[in-house]
């Protein structure tokens, strides 16, 4: 054996140019914990908020200022380049989901800011270590504490966001898949009204994501066996050569597939989905909701296209049941939900079963001609459609009160439509968005995944897919239904005025599910430019 | 001989004594029940009565172990770094300084939020 100290050594280089969007969002977050210690109480809410909105921003300038001068491949097909010793790939798919990672996680610090709902104060638990219902918790309460560390902790899962769909080896996917999970466990148990259930589905959503981790790793564990790299172009290299028995390769896929699959909460993986979007803080929802689910669709796509892709007569059929399965069990159990936030995570698994759809389609760009698209592109398209009105439902959702706080039963939501107008009509368009309406976001979105899975030769699939579109615009009318021409309960739900924060968050996702719904080019270009991912 | 044999063969001894042990005891062992069986196992000492509807309970030993965790990571970093000390340079030196700033973000939180007072 060579003594270490003998062999030569490279120093590696990192440009921290390249890498400076993601270095912002967790220095961000640093910054944030650092505030939280010195900082005096009073002032910890207005400088992380403040701190939390520049940094985005910040960063969001700076993936604009790196996808200008990425470097080309293939005269266009592909642009970026490979970092960290080529651990992240910043490449086109890469910069175009930090974008919108980043667009997203803007709109859910103004949710997570909102301090008008709660009498002055954010929505989120004053002490969580102070027992449900005790009078430790309602000393904190009327002593008016709040745990202000709610924001570094959604940067420092912003942050492992951003990395996972741009890690290019196993190793970094892993440790981003941790750093995005961890905070958001936490989160979930936070909210200040109704902390059994918060903290019951902060339980759960650990529970079953340790598992879904452990499962993610063995099948890492598997495929470094099989390939003897955690580099996904050297194991896609290995897949290419490979000759005979390959079992170890197709069980480290399968559970590989388990993990990223119950990120995006695909069925059958999808159990945890209802429960956790339920008992969440309905801020941490909408972000979940929107940015969790494009993490670990630009993860999966990686993994499955780059590192994956020669095996694709293997895995293409799993995909196929998967999204069937995933469009059916959301379209149709939504339909039973009596609970508006159970019925938008019934309606979020369909949505994930859509993009599966666009998922298993043509992967080449030499495949398709100008006008078209490739999976990769209506998938990404999608993801941009689907957060936008997501994030806007849920902050429409944080609005519909009683004296409890949220009301988020249907049957108080009758005559909405009476009491507020406006707002009813708002979440009436994003409901009209998620089931595909002309017109809206949801149209252009469908349209694209449609194609790009036509053209790939899964119109099986988009035919299942067309029918679940149409029973899930069932549940969708029958709450709009239920919101304009239905007589209110009782006192009827009153609807809370919210400071601009919120409002902002609405009216953005709003615009944009009406302007990506007549005028999608600018975004579908984006999104043709990003191009095919680098290996 | 197939080199595995040998393992399997440790298997099979291992997973025989371990039944052989438990169907031994249970077995030839005396069975008298007492009050004492039926309490909840801590090492040995006295079970700590749990108060009403769980209570609060202090985690002064469980950050403690967490501390102990962040100064080990470093640790674990801070060796092959220092055996490459010199062919690393300058690069080197600015991004371990980096890294135990990082790490030392998470030490000011505990410090300065009491976590380290221990009453």
């Amino acid at each position: 054996m060579i003594p270490l100290a003998d062999r030569a050594f490279d120093a590696p280089h990192l440009n921290y140019g390249r890498l400076s969007p993601l270095l912002i969002v967790f220095g961000v977050a640093l910054a944030g914990v650092l505030v939280e210690a010195f900082a005096p109480r009073r002032l910890r809410y207005a400088i992380n908020t403040v701190l939390s909105l520049v940094g985005l921003l910040a960063a969001l300038i700076a993936v604009v200022l790196v996808a200008g001068d990425a470097p080309s491949h293939h005269g266009g097909v592909s642009l970026g380049s490979l970092e960290a010793v080529g651990a992240i790939a910043v490449d086109g798919p890469a910069l175009f989901l930090w974008g919108i990672l980043l667009v997203f996680g803007l709109l859910s610090v103004l949710l997570f800011a909102e301090r008008h709902l709660e009498g002055g104060l954010t929505a989120f638990a004053g002490q969580a270590a102070a027992l449900p219902g005790t009078d430790a918790e309602r000393e904190a309460a009327s002593r008016g504490v709040e745990h202000t560390e709610v924001f570094p902790l959604m940067m420092f899962a912003l942050g492992g966001m951003m990395l996972f769909p741009a890690a290019n080896d196993l190793l970094t996917m892993f440790v981003a898949l941790e750093v995005l999970s961890l905070p958001l466990y936490l989160l979930c148990g936070l909210a200040r009204r109704r902390r059994l259930i918060s903290q019951e589905a902060a339980m759960k959503y650990f529970l079953l994501g340790a598992f879904s981790s452990a499962l993610f790793l063995y099948g890492i564990a598997l495929v470094y066996g099989f390939a003897g790299s955690f580099q996904l172009a050297a194991i896609d290299t290995a897949i290419s050569a490979r000759a005979g028995a390959t079992s170890m390769l197709l069980v480290g896929m399968g559970l590989m597939a388990v993990g990223l699959l119950f990120k995006v909460g695909a069925a059958p993986f999808h159990a945890w989905t209802p429960d956790v979007y339920q008992g969440a803080p309905t801020a941490v929802t909408a972000f979940m909701a929107a940015c969790t689910k494009i993490a670990a669709f630009g993860a999966l796509l990686r993994v499955f296209y780059v590192a994956f892709g020669a095996a694709n007569w293997e895995w293409l059929p799993v995909m196929w049941v998967i999204a069937a399965l995933t469009m059916a069990v959301g379209s149709v159990i939504a339909i039973t939900q009596t609970d508006v936030k159970r019925m938008l995570a019934y309606s979020s698994i369909a949505h994930a079963g859509f993009v599966i759809t666009g998922f298993v389609g043509v992967q080449s760009a030499a495949e398709v001609g100008d006008t078209q698209v490739t999976s990769l592109q209506a998938v990404l398209f999608y993801l941009v459609t689907y957060g936008f009105a997501t994030i806007g439902a849920f902050a429409v959702v944080t609005l519909v009160r009683d004296a409890g706080g949220e009301t988020t039963h249907l049957s108080r939501w009758a005559g909405l439509g009476k009491e507020a107008p406006v707002l009813a009509g708002v979440f009436a368009f994003f409901l009209l968005a998620f089931a595909g309406i002309p017109l809206t976001s949801g149209f252009t979105g469908k349209w694209m995944v449609f194609a790009a899975a036509w053209a790939g030769g899964a119109w099986p699939l988009v035919v299942v897919a067309v029918l679940m579109s149409a029973v899930a615009a069932f549940f969708y009318v029958r709450v709009i239904v239920l919101m304009f021409f239905s007589d209110p309960v009782g006192d009827g739900p009153t609807v809370a005025v919210p400071s601009i924060l919120t409002t902002a968050a609405i009216t953005v996702g709003a615009t944009m599910t009406l302007v990506l719904g007549v005028v999608p080019q600018p975004v579908l270009d984006l999104a043709r430019q990003a191009g095919q991912f680098i290996r | 001989m197939n080199p595995y044999l040998p393992i399997i063969g440790l298997g099979v001894l291992a997973a025989g004594f371990a039944i052989f042990s438990v169907a031994a005891s249970s077995m030839l062992g005396p069975k008298r029940y007492n009050r004492a069986k039926l309490d909840s196992y801590e090492c040995g000492i006295q079970p700590t009565p749990q108060p009403i509807g769980g209570g609060k309970f202090p985690v002064k030993y469980y950050i403690t172990a967490m501390l102990f965790i962040i100064f080990d990571i470093e640790i674990i970093f801070l060796f092959p770094w220092a055996v490459y000390f010199d062919s690393m340079k300058l690069f080197g030196l600015v991004e371990m300084v980096l890294f135990i700033a990082t790490i030392f973000v998470a030490y000011a939180y505990v410090w300065r939020r009491g976590g380290l007072e221990w009453d």
